[in-house]
């Protein structure tokens, strides 16, 4: 029994905001449940002793000091939009 | 027969941080500037940029999370909380899911009867605020709109969340609740709490259940309450329709409704279901924190008496009662004045000028007590003035509305009007005689056994004196000319 159905396919595009043929989702489910498969592997290993990890780099407090900068010209900020008003991103009605 | 329910609410409040630049860029925070001014590349999520953490932001948070009584993580670590929507330029809000800032804290509420109850806060984290959206056509509803725009000098600005426990048992607990709320997170300094610039947000989860009964009932989840007086009324009308309804045999359904101040209703929001499926995962671009004990220490000295340590010391230390505490306290600024103006002088006193007549007079004029034209070391200076006997009480008030008028220190009112008590002897014998030889009459019958005469030649002694005598030393004088 597969772990990736169509239907976890379909419930993860719904969420990614892709719209997928229904070839397009069996493949996808083959591929994902390669991936799960690579990583149940690591669970083999005895992690014992070792702590969870979050973050792949060795840092940590990093941070900077509470100061203002310049930020962009507005014109700049609005130059790639398709639509922009009175300073703003303008955007089509939101509810249908 | 009827069911006594029980109202059960929580509220998640949302504070902006006093800091001046945002949490992740160096784009300012200030309110009020043109549309998209105040946006850079982190900020509206272009592709490659990096987010770094304000460390002010840590600051004010432990901040909060200390005057609130958490108990801090030792390691925390920021998130991805993902949902599509305009406005968020990234497509995902920088927020703590697994691991915040910190946990298990406490806020006391006091009820007018006095009693004391204990609600329970669950967390506090950090987290960006998203964009502004104005919605164009139609009275700025968003259904009704032909468009919308997004102004995204919000986004980014730094907040804490703060949960609390589904403690809450009335719709007065929850307003006491955010007032004593605000009240720490202004005079913390951890945030200015303006309302109007949505300083300060809030949502509450409400739901009933039969008194008696430990599980909880099916909760609504209720926004766009703008006003604390709105939380209240918003909780009220939604406790009292899941009453009604579950009276009626119907359920209520988990769902978040929106508050109409002007209607005084609920109303359900329509909301996609998969909204709440927001995946979070721990944000790759920002490094874990450690919160080391020397952090938070350093963070802890910085903390000012919280206003209810306050109260109690103010009735111990200066003897005031439980009423003037509370009112001195209101504000720090208020309660710095006090103490700035009690310095080793009769503090009862200070706090009645204080509240009865500067608090008064700054009321009429819609002045605070930072813009009193009486500063604390003039106002010090007139109690003792009058503590010291130099001047009387009655000419005390002349003196103040005086001082309140042109900003003079009490003793160039006191020398310039000449208003300073009498209280050398031989002053006052000189006084006290001619009043004396005026009024044989009353002389006569007072040495005649009535012995209420006294306070006619007192009053005609002050009004000679122009109020300045000395009353304790006239009296005493007054006696020793007329004893036998
Ligand atoms: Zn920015």
């Amino acid at each position: 029994m597969p772990e990736i159905t169509r239907e976890t396919v379909q419930k993860i595009a719904r969420l990614a905001n892709l719209n997928l043929t229904g070839v397009e989702q069996d493949t996808y489910a083959g591929q994902l449940e390669k991936i799960l498969e690579y990583v149940h592997k690591l669970n083999q290993l005895d992690t014992t002793g070792v702590p969870q990890t979050s973050h792949a780099l060795p840092l940590q407090d990093v941070w900077r000091e509470d100061v203002v900068t310049p930020s962009l010209d507005r014109d700049e900020v609005l130059a790639e939009a398709p639509d922009p008003s009175g300073g703003c991103f303008r955007v089509p009605r939101i509810i249908e | 027969m009827s069911i006594d329910y029980e109202i059960v609410v929580g509220l998640e409040v949302h504070v902006e941080l006093a800091t001046r630049s945002k949490i992740f860029c160096g784009c300012s925070t200030q309110f009020g500037a043109e549309p998209n001014t105040q946006v850079c590349p982190v900020c509206l999520g272009l592709p490659g940029t990096l987010p770094v953490l304000n460390r002010e932001v840590l600051n004010l948070a432990i901040r909060a999370a200390l005057a609130l009584n958490c108990e801090l993580a030792e390691h925390t670590k920021f998130d991805r909380k993902n949902y599509f929507y305009l406005d968020s330029p990234k497509a995902y809000q920088i927020s703590q899911f697994d691991m915040p800032l910190a946990k298990n804290g406490y806020l006391d509420i006091t009820s007018p009867n006095g009693a004391v109850r204990r609600i329970g806060i669950t967390r506090v984290h950090m987290e960006e605020d998203a964009g502004k959206l104005l919605h164009a056509g139609q009275g700025g509803q968003i259904g009704n709109a032909t468009s919308s725009l997004a102004d995204y000098n919000r986004t980014g600005v730094p907040l804490i969340e703060i949960v609390s426990e589904p403690d809450l048992r009335t719709p007065e607990e929850a307003y006491l609740y955010l007032t004593g709320l605000k009240e720490i997170l202004e005079f913390s300094k951890i945030s200015d709490c303006n309302m109007e610039e949505g300083s300060l947000r809030c949502d509450a989860n409400i739901s009933v259940r039969p008194l008696g009964q430990a599980a909880l009932g099916t909760k609504a989840e209720l926004k766009n309450m703008n006003s604390f007086k709105n939380v209240r009324a918003g909780v009220e009308y939604e406790a009292k329709r899941q009453i009604r309804l579950l009276n009626e045999g119907g359920r209520v359904v988990q769902e978040t409704r929106a508050w109409d101040a002007e209607k005084g209703v609920t109303r359900s929001m329509r909301s996609k279901e998969e909204a709440h499926d927001y995946r979070y995962f721990p944000e790759p671009d920002l490094p874990m924190i450690l919160l080391t004990a020397d952090m938070v220490e350093t963070v802890r000295e910085t903390l000012p008496e919280l206003p209810q340590a306050k109260r109690v010391r103010f009735q111990t230390q200066y003897g005031l009662n439980e009423y003037d505490a509370g009112v001195l306290t209101a504000t720090s600024e208020l309660a710095e004045y006090f103490e700035a103006a009690a310095m080793g002088t009769n503090p009862k006193a200070v706090c009645n000028w204080l509240t009865v007549e500067l608090l008064g007079r700054l009321n009429v004029e819609g002045k605070t007590i930072a813009e009193s034209p009486v500063k604390p070391g003039q106002l010090n200076a007139l109690v003792k003035l009058i503590e010291s006997g130099e001047l009387s009480g009655k000419l005390g008030k002349q003196v103040f509305a005086e001082m309140a008028e042109k900003g003079e220190a009490p003793q160039v009112v006191v020398k310039r009007l000449g208003l300073a008590q009498i209280s050398d002897v031989d002053s006052l014998k000189k006084i006290v005689m001619d009043v004396l030889a005026a009024n044989p009459g009353p002389v006569a019958e007072y040495r005649g056994g009535k012995a209420a005469t006294l306070g006619f030649l007192v009053g005609q002694i002050m009004k000679v004196s122009r109020g300045q005598a000395n009353p304790q030393k006239v009296n005493q004088l007054l006696r020793e000319e007329l004893e036998p």
